[in-house]
């Protein structure tokens, strides 16, 4: 499921997103290697959903650039799972096969990646349930099943285990270990610290719209360089709120 | 009274050629219209939701007077097409069922494309991010959220089949109720009002009331079935 290393380094610069004037994204510089897994730490509201959903093609920066190893445009080895994945009225099966629509495979190619990945995690045996009767934790596997199946090269995940138990997130995490493993480099938001230092690569901390660290894991969370992160990990900043309700 | 209403019993009760060749031409009528109506509104409703262009709020709120379109007045316009000297007079459709199939399908088509629209744009809006993340391209979109829909689009479509068969405008005008050829349900309770008939348009009014109230039952059995089997 590779395409080629292609697109990486993804070097973000100066990259701006202003609705109606807000400086939501105010200033981004950011350079992404073709491996791993980088976590965006951040308060609520620092802008890492607006930066992934940037990433994927979503929203339309302002100003400054983003280069896929040097040209503008990603190609379409990108995927993203929304924090709340809408999974469509059909069946586990369907909702696996929605991201193959663009693909134009063969119907024999779109049903061998549906059971591959519905195999992968651990849904196979609900592959004709109707996806909207499936729990919190299965429909998160669902939807990584979904962006897994389009055999992506940079995988977005939005708080990905946000609702769910310790035993879900367990799961899901080691489903993003296996898609990294399968080729994927991978960037994720997440409240969950423990999470982060569990399975991070390295740690891009964002507050007030710009990156104000980026740090190998280990380094990050032992020694924070940046005055925003050493507030932030003494709880000092209103994401400690969140991270407790 | 009493007579007149067993009247109306007896000739449903002996199931009455008259009555039933009368019902037959009204399904099949109005049936043919809603599946055409259905085979333009229901993509027509979805891209329009789905599709971003200049005008595309004008086209929305075109739809939606057309709901309100008093089928006498669509009656006429579509006369005015078939008759002799009209543009497509040379067809010699007029007085004909397909004359009338023609014109209820023009007047559901806009019905149905405008339900479906508000249906597909609401369902549009959830997946509108999942759907450009997947790069679906609009055609992909709009089959899916067609599909995703489909069972309250169902309802839009019996919405349509309720105003097809309940008309009598523009199925007079256009039909002019010709006995055994274009004599359909609404036109024949009219006609046999008038004449003094009651007991056949008594009887003609329960088939009809009868029909659109199964109609309504069957949709609102169907959604309940739906939600509880894909929530
Ligand atoms: N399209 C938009 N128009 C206007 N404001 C926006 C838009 N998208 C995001 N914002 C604003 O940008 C800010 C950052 O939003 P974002 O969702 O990226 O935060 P976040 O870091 O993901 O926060 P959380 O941890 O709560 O998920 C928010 O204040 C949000 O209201
Ligand atoms: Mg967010």
């Amino acid at each position: 499921m590779v395409g080629g290393l292609t697109m990486f380094p993804i070097r973000l610069d100066d990259l701006r997103f202003t609705p109606q004037g807000r400086p939501v994204l105010a200033g981004v510089d950011l350079t992404l290697g073709g491996e791993g897994i980088s976590v965006v730490l951040g308060p609520n509201g620092a802008g890492k959903s607006v930066l992934l959903r940037t990433l994927a093609g979503l929203e339309k920066p302002d100003g400054g650039s983003i280069a896929w190893n040097g040209s503008a445009v990603p190609g379409p080895a990108v995927a993203m799972v929304f924090q709340t994945p809408m999974l469509l009225r059909a069946s586990v099966a369907d909702n696996a096969a929605l991201g193959l629509k663009p693909l134009k495979l063969s119907r024999a190619e779109v049903q061998g990646r549906v059971a591959r990945v519905l195999e992968r995690v651990g849904l196979a045996h609900r592959a004709r349930d109707s996806a909207r009767h499936l729990s919190g934790g299965e429909r998160q596997r669902l939807a990584l099943a979904r962006a897994w199946a389009v055999g992506p090269r940079l995988l977005l995940l939005d708080e990905p285990t946000a609702a769910l138990d310790p035993t879900a997130t367990e799961a899901v995490e080691a489903l993003i270990r296996e898609i990294r493993t399968d080729g994927a480099r991978i960037v994720m938001t997440t409240h969950n610290l423990g999470q982060a230092m569990r399975i991070s690569d390295d740690i891009v901390f964002i507050e007030g719209g710009r990156v104000r660290e980026h740090s190998p894991s280990a380094r990050f969370f032992s020694r924070p360089q940046s005055p925003e992160a050493k507030l932030f990990m003494k709880g000092e900043l209103p994401w400690r709120i969140a991270f407790e309700d | 009274m009493l007579p007149t209403l067993l009247d109306a019993f007896h000739l449903l009760g002996n199931l009455d050629a008259q009555v039933l060749a009368i019902v037959w031409l009204s399904l099949k009528v109005s049936l043919s219209a809603v599946a055409l109506g259905a085979l333009i509104g229901l993509p027509l409703g979805a891209w329009v939701a789905v599709a971003r262009f200049p005008g595309r709020n004008g086209v929305a709120v075109f739809l939606n007077a057309m709901m309100g379109m008093p089928s006498v007045v669509l009656g006429v316009l579509v006369y005015l097409l078939l008759s002799r000297s009209g543009p497509l007079g040379s067809l010699g459709l007029l007085f004909s069922p397909a004359a009338m199939i023609f014109a209820q399908t023009l007047l559901v088509a806009p019905l149905i494309a405008a339900l479906a629209r508000q249906i597909v744009e609401d369902a549009w809006r959830d997946y509108a991010h999942e759907f450009a993340a997947f790069r679906l391209s609009r055609r992909q979109s709009v089959a899916t959220l067609l599909f995703d829909c489909r069972f309250s689009l169902v309802v839009a479509v019996l919405a349509g089949l309720g105003r097809a068969i309940s008309e009598v405008g523009a199925v007079m005008i256009v039909g002019g109720n010709i006995e055994g050829f274009t004599r359909v349900m609404t036109t024949a309770i009219a006609l046999e009002t008038a004449k003094g008939d009651l007991p056949l348009s008594i009887a003609l009014g329960v088939v009809l009331v009868g029909l659109v109230l199964g109609l309504n039952a069957l949709a609102h059995g169907l959604r309940q079935w739906a939600m509880v089997k894909y929530g």
